[in-house]
């Protein structure tokens, strides 16, 4: 009973993808006959070839650099500041301590189209619209309070002894916190990356606000030029670019699994 | 690692300390905490406090961009609540949105999570393919991919077909586009399955075993043991869930476009064609607000009745 159903369901559940990655090798007339059908008659891997291709002059390997360049900095700046900032927040003393953690709580919780607009307009003043900037500094100056949240609950669980005997054996602040916490912080690091990454690389308001140049886009942005009605869309190279475009997901996922299900069980941080 | 003897000579209070000298420390120690935190700081005085503020000031105005903000007091508003039809379709989409997909979502997520509480074998494999969706399910692949296998001849009719079934493009027929987007978010369920394992997890086995002395049958412990020990987990994830369901963009962005008929006007989308389509910059930041105040209404409400159904009790829930 149990692994019938649970098997029923699962299929339920990782059908659409796999659907996704049987259209990109079928054949385009074949897409939408029958297509309920996993198995094509006959293997299109030049789906893939066409399909990297791209608009116009730009091809994926313009895109993915692109969404690999944007994440790969997106991370390091959420890891920077998210690891100074839960230190601060974990182990310092300082004035309004309680009153701050509580500002950063709450943020959690504001809708992100409140700050949209006026985020926009100071870009724009700053000239920073159709570059990178408005996705990548934010990252380094403020990080992701859930992120922060995380990290505190982390250190906390970290015995404060360790601390106090280095402090005694002449490490500073900052010391302690490069030498004796940072060090024991990397599975907490690693969620953090993780989920950056995924939430990064899926982005797409983000990237539709600020990337209107075609050679600076994203993967997500170019998958929706697919089903741009005033292009005539290819969807067998629809299909495999998305199926590539999912592929850093699951690679991620296949190997830090424990990682992604041990963030999320303690902290109820949303996949 | 630590020293016993350094240890007791620096523990020892030190006379030459003044008044001034721990004022000093104390100070510097302040600075050291700042020093820490100033990345979050300059961030939420830059990218939040600011542009609250800003849009604040905005929502009184009518700004195009490209000319100067022109004051318009609270026209913004009364024209929201006055004369604007599609803010009401977009509220009534978005509460109707929330409402069925947040309570289906979290229901799946239980009831599974229950299922994958008890020993079988290769649970590790079906929680792995039951997460997978919650990874990629807000990437724009997905999107373009759901509209497909709901569309005219997607694969959702093609299976339809082998039971006989005459299908409909779902996606832009006006009484079934909402329900696939609903679907495409309840298809995602994963994370709060995954958070609903941890809370079931950590209920200790002698409760049941204490119940089971007492005569109760399984469906006796669900109802009286396991759901009331998972009341803060249920409201942790409901209200995450909530706030989500209400800034929900992408799905109705990219799968249907806020049509057919504005059946699928999420708000998110509406206040992103009235900022970014029709740069009205001082008439999208009046939509944020009310957003905004109705995301912090809808909190406080679950705050405010959490005390009557969520059940705190160990340390263990949150």
């Amino acid at each position: 009973m149990f692994h019938a159903f649970t098997i029923l369901v699962g299929v339920l559940m990782i059908y659409p993808i796999l659907w996704t990655f049987a259209s990109s090798l079928k054949p385009e007339s074949e897409i939408f006959r029958n297509a309920e059908n996993l198995i094509p008659s006959s293997y299109h891997w030049e789906n893939y070839v066409n399909g990297w291709r791209g608009f116009g002059t730009t091809g994926f390997n313009i895109f993915f650099r692109n969404s690999f360049f944007l994440t790969i900095l997106v991370v390091a700046g959420t890891i920077f500041s998210s690891a100074l900032v839960s230190f601060g927040f974990a182990r310092r003393k300082f004035w309004l301590h309680g009153f701050l953690f509580g500002c950063m709580m709450i943020t959690l919780m504001l809708p992100a189209q409140v700050t949209l607009i006026p985020q926009y307009i100071l870009y724009q003043q700053l000239g920073w619209v159709n570059t990178y900037l408005p996705l990548i500094v934010p990252a380094f100056i403020g990080g992701n309070p859930f992120f922060i949240f995380l990290m505190v609950q982390f250190i906390r669980g970290l015995p404060r002894e360790l601390d106090e005997s280095a402090v005694i054996d002449g490490c500073s602040a900052f010391g302690v916190f490069l030498k004796i916490i940072l060090p024991l912080c990397l599975p907490a690091l690693v969620t953090v990356a993780i989920f950056t990454f995924y939430w990064t690389w899926n982005d797409f308001l983000g990237p539709l606000v600020y990337l209107n140049n075609p050679d600076m886009q994203t993967v997500s942005l170019a998958l929706r030029l697919f089903s741009d009605p005033s292009s005539v869309t290819q969807w067998g190279q629809m299909f495999a670019m998305s199926t590539l475009s999912l592929l850093p997901m699951l690679l991620v996922f296949l190997f830090f699994q424990r990682y992604l299900v041990e963030g999320i069980a303690t902290t109820g941080i949303k996949g | 690692m630590s020293n016993p003897a350094k240890t007791a000579v620096v523990r020892q209070p030190d006379p030459a300390v003044t008044a001034a000298g721990k004022r000093m420390t104390s100070l510097k120690s302040n600075l050291i905490g700042y020093a820490f935190i100033s990345p979050w700081l300059i961030g939420f005085l830059v990218f939040i406090i600011g542009p609250m503020i800003a849009s604040a000031y905005l929502s009184l105005t009518h700004y195009d961009m490209l000319t100067a903000a022109k004051w318009a007091g609270f026209g913004n508003y009364a024209k929201l609540f006055g004369e604007d039809d599609r803010f009401y379709t977009a509220l009534k989409v978005t509460f109707i949105f929330a409402v069925i997909s947040v309570p289906l979502k979290l229901a799946f997520a239980l009831i599974i999570a229950t299922m994958f509480n008890g020993k079988h074998r290769g649970i590790g494999i079906y929680r792995t393919v039951y997460y997978i969706p919650s990874i990629v399910g807000g990437s724009v692949a997905i999107a373009v991919m759901w509209k497909q296998l709901f569309g005219d001849e997607g694969a959702v009719n093609g299976i339809l077909q082998l039971f006989g079934v005459q299908g409909t493009n779902w996606v832009t027929n006006p009484d079934t586009a909402l329900s696939t987007l609903i679907l495409l978010v309840i298809w995602q369920f994963g994370s709060p399955m995954l958070i609903f394992l941890a809370g079931l997890k950590q209920i200790p086995g002698e409760i049941y075993e204490a119940a089971i002395v007492d005569g109760a049958n399984r469906f006796q412990k669900y109802a009286r043991i396991t759901l009331p020990l998972l009341t803060p987990v249920i409201f942790f994830n409901l209200v995450m869930q909530m706030i989500d369901a209400f800034m929900a963009f992408t799905q109705s962005f990219l799968v249907t476009a806020g049509g057919p008929l504005d059946r699928t006007l999420f708000y998110a989308v509406y206040l992103y064609q009235t900022a970014f389509g029709h740069f009205e910059m001082g008439y999208a930041s009046a939509m944020a607000w009310v957003l905004l105040f109705i995301v912090a209404a809808v909190t406080l409400l679950f705050f405010r009745s959490a005390s009557t159904w969520v059940h705190y009790e160990s340390e263990g829930g949150r």
